[in-house]
């Protein structure tokens, strides 16, 4: 039975939000639980529908293999499979496996006696999955709008995307979330890497301790945010991310139709500026 | 059912502050006498300094400063010493590098000789800060794992700014300084290779971006949600594993099939998160120099279709020795 050497403890029954004891197992490393079976369940169908459409299509090339939403032309209505029906079928497993997933986690969580934060996290990412793919769509009136379901398809969506407004670089909460970005991959390289050199200080030499940790970042830029302060700030700089993420696309399209440089005009013309 | 789930620190307690672990002899004194700022300690630690300048510190800062106000007089010089029309263009203006026609030649300082001067010092201020972040490390007693991490991050600039534009032959290949201008090279070259989207290294390196991204809100969460249990004494768990460390990985077991412990998980974080960098530089280096367009690239690769052509072929007046 695949269970590490402490594991055996904590494999207590409860902590279930929904179905009492009846899915409450574990399948070798994995926790089921009601919300394991509708996972299973959605990622089954969806990967079966990604797997029909691709071989409806014109290629198994893994890079090429194309599903794409309903042309524009159909507006918020459901589609024919083969002309989108597919994707909107896809879009729906996908959120329901996401949704079921963070859900499992929840009750993961309680068995544990551990805090919601992992799932709540993902939450987010569930959030910027819904609102490229329903909430911006909906908001312009066609699902034509969301992305397609393919390696470099959609990239190509991205790119398109972001040319229609001229150039997405101006966006000012483009601007912030690629900020965020590069700060928390920053942060994290920071992290893991204070950690790293505290526990693997070289041959013959002991283990430093997290005074060592402040100590090193004080002297380097006057301050250490701690080991408890470093985990809120990393998991909030990346929530922020996405967040700006979010806001930067659903903006685009719905409220704002025009070239990103040109938004900036506001600033260049303010009153402020006459005199 | 409410829980306590360790968002702010809601008790602070205050005690003296923490001076830091003494240095070796022939370092210098720590500066600045350290205070607390209740506000911070609702987040992480209360107290800010002291700070180790030392000689490296003090020379980086110098080359730094020096490198800031020559960018922002020449921002200055180019709205003619108007200081209000400074904050009102500051993301519009430039220091530009050199036109091409200069190649890799010095040109006259208001002709991208300012850039070139900005650029050495910058790039020494970043070696000094570099060797800075090596030796504080090594002082204490510590590894030079964030220097390492540091370098990786130093690589990619080099790429942008030096490596790439001797390989052009051309500093006019390197990145300008300043917001929108650095935005619009970033767009630029995208454009005048195919596409960078195209480029697998540049698709690479936003894997190990996003990655990071999603590690570090991982990671995060799972050590808040244990912190109950003292997770966020990292090296304590990693030396002698406790309940913490425990909890956290079964979370991952459960869910997902497979763990990191409390030492490996900070191994792919740093791993990620250097190869971010690492990956995004060789996909500039070869960006012009060994790939020319990356759409084409992909094409002759069949990772993506031959899109019909719909409009005449244009000729790049490049080939037929039209010089920029």
């Amino acid at each position: 039975m695949s269970m590490l050497s402490f594991e055996r403890k904590y494999r207590v029954r409860g902590g279930t939000l929904f179905g009492g004891d009846l899915f409450d197992f574990w399948v070798g490393p994995f926790y089921v639980g009601f919300f394991g079976i509708t996972t299973l369940f959605f990622v089954l169908c969806g990967t079966t529908m990604i797997l029909w459409g691709a071989a409806m299509g014109p290629t198994w090339n893994v890079w090429q293999i194309n599903i794409a939403p309903p042309d524009i032309s159909y507006g918020l209505r459901f589609a024919p499979m083969m002309e989108g029906g597919l994707w909107q079928l896809i879009t729906v497993c996908a959120l329901g496996s996401f949704v079921s997933w963070a859900l499992r986690e929840v009750e993961i969580c309680r068995k544990l006696g551990m805090g919601l934060h992992v799932p709540v996290a993902f939450g987010m990412a569930i959030l910027a999955y819904f609102s490229l793919q329903v909430v911006r769509p909906v908001l312009m009136g066609a699902w034509g709008h969301a992305f397609p379901y393919g390696i470099y398809s959609h990239l190509d969506w991205v790119s398109n995307t972001a040319y229609q407004y001229l150039h997405f670089h101006y966006n000012p909460w483009h601007m912030i979330a690629a900020s965020l970005f590069f700060a928390t991959t920053l942060a994290l390289s920071m992290h893991g890497g204070l950690v790293l050199s505290a526990t693997n200080p070289g041959k013959g030499q002991t283990v430093k301790s997290p005074e060592h940790e402040d100590t090193f970042f004080r002297d380097l830029i006057g301050y250490s945010v701690g080991t408890l302060g470093i985990h809120r700030l990393g998991l909030f700089l990346a929530l922020a991310a996405v967040w700006f993420g979010i806001v930067c696309i659903v903006v685009s399209g719905p409220f704002w139709t025009g070239a990103w440089p040109e938004w900036w005009g506001w600033w260049l013309n303010m009153p402020i500026w006459r005199t | 059912m409410t829980q306590y789930q360790n968002l702010f620190t809601s008790v602070q307690p205050v005690g003296p502050v923490h001076d830091g672990v003494e240095l070796p002899r022939g370092d210098d004194k720590r500066l600045g006498t350290p205070f607390l700022w209740h506000l911070l300690g609702r987040i992480g630690n209360a107290q800010i300094g002291p700070v180790y300048l030392g000689t490296l510190g003090v020379a980086s800062l110098l080359f730094g400063i020096v490198a800031f106000n020559i960018i922002g007089f020449n921002m200055l010089a180019s709205v003619d010493w108007n200081p209000i029309q400074l904050i009102r263009q500051l993301f519009w203006l430039a220091l530009e590098p050199p036109p091409p026609a200069y190649g890799l030649s010095f040109p006259p300082l208001e002709q991208g000789g300012w850039w070139l001067i900005v650029g050495f010092m910058l790039t020494m201020s970043i070696m000094l800060w570099w060797a800075r972040t090596y030796r504080r490390a090594r002082q204490l007693g510590l590894g030079t794992h964030v220097a390492w991490a540091f370098a990786a991050a130093i690589w990619l600039y080099l790429v942008c700014g030096f490596f790439r534009p001797i390989m052009m032959g051309s500093w006019s290949e390197a990145v300008p300084f300043g917001i929108f201008p650095h935005l619009d090279w970033v767009s630029a070259l995208s454009l005048r290779h195919g596409n960078l989207f195209y480029n697998p290294f540049h698709a690479l390196s936003i894997v190990f971006l996003y990655g990071s991204v999603l590690l570090f809100a991982m990671h995060g969460a799972t050590i808040l949600a244990v912190t109950r249990y003292g997770g966020e004494r990292e090296i304590e768990q990693i030396v002698d594993r406790g309940t913490a460390s425990e909890r956290a990985a079964l979370f991952w077991r459960w869910t997902m099939g497979f763990n990191a412990t409390m030492e490996s998980i900070h191994r792919w974080a740093w791993w990620f998160a250097v190869l971010c960098p690492l990956v995004g530089g060789i996909g500039i280096l070869l960006t012009g120099t060994v790939v020319d367009n990356w759409y084409l690239w992909s094409v002759k690769h069949h990772v993506v279709p031959a899109y019909p052509l719909v409009s005449p072929t244009v000729l790049d007046p490049a080939i037929l020795g039209v010089k920029p």
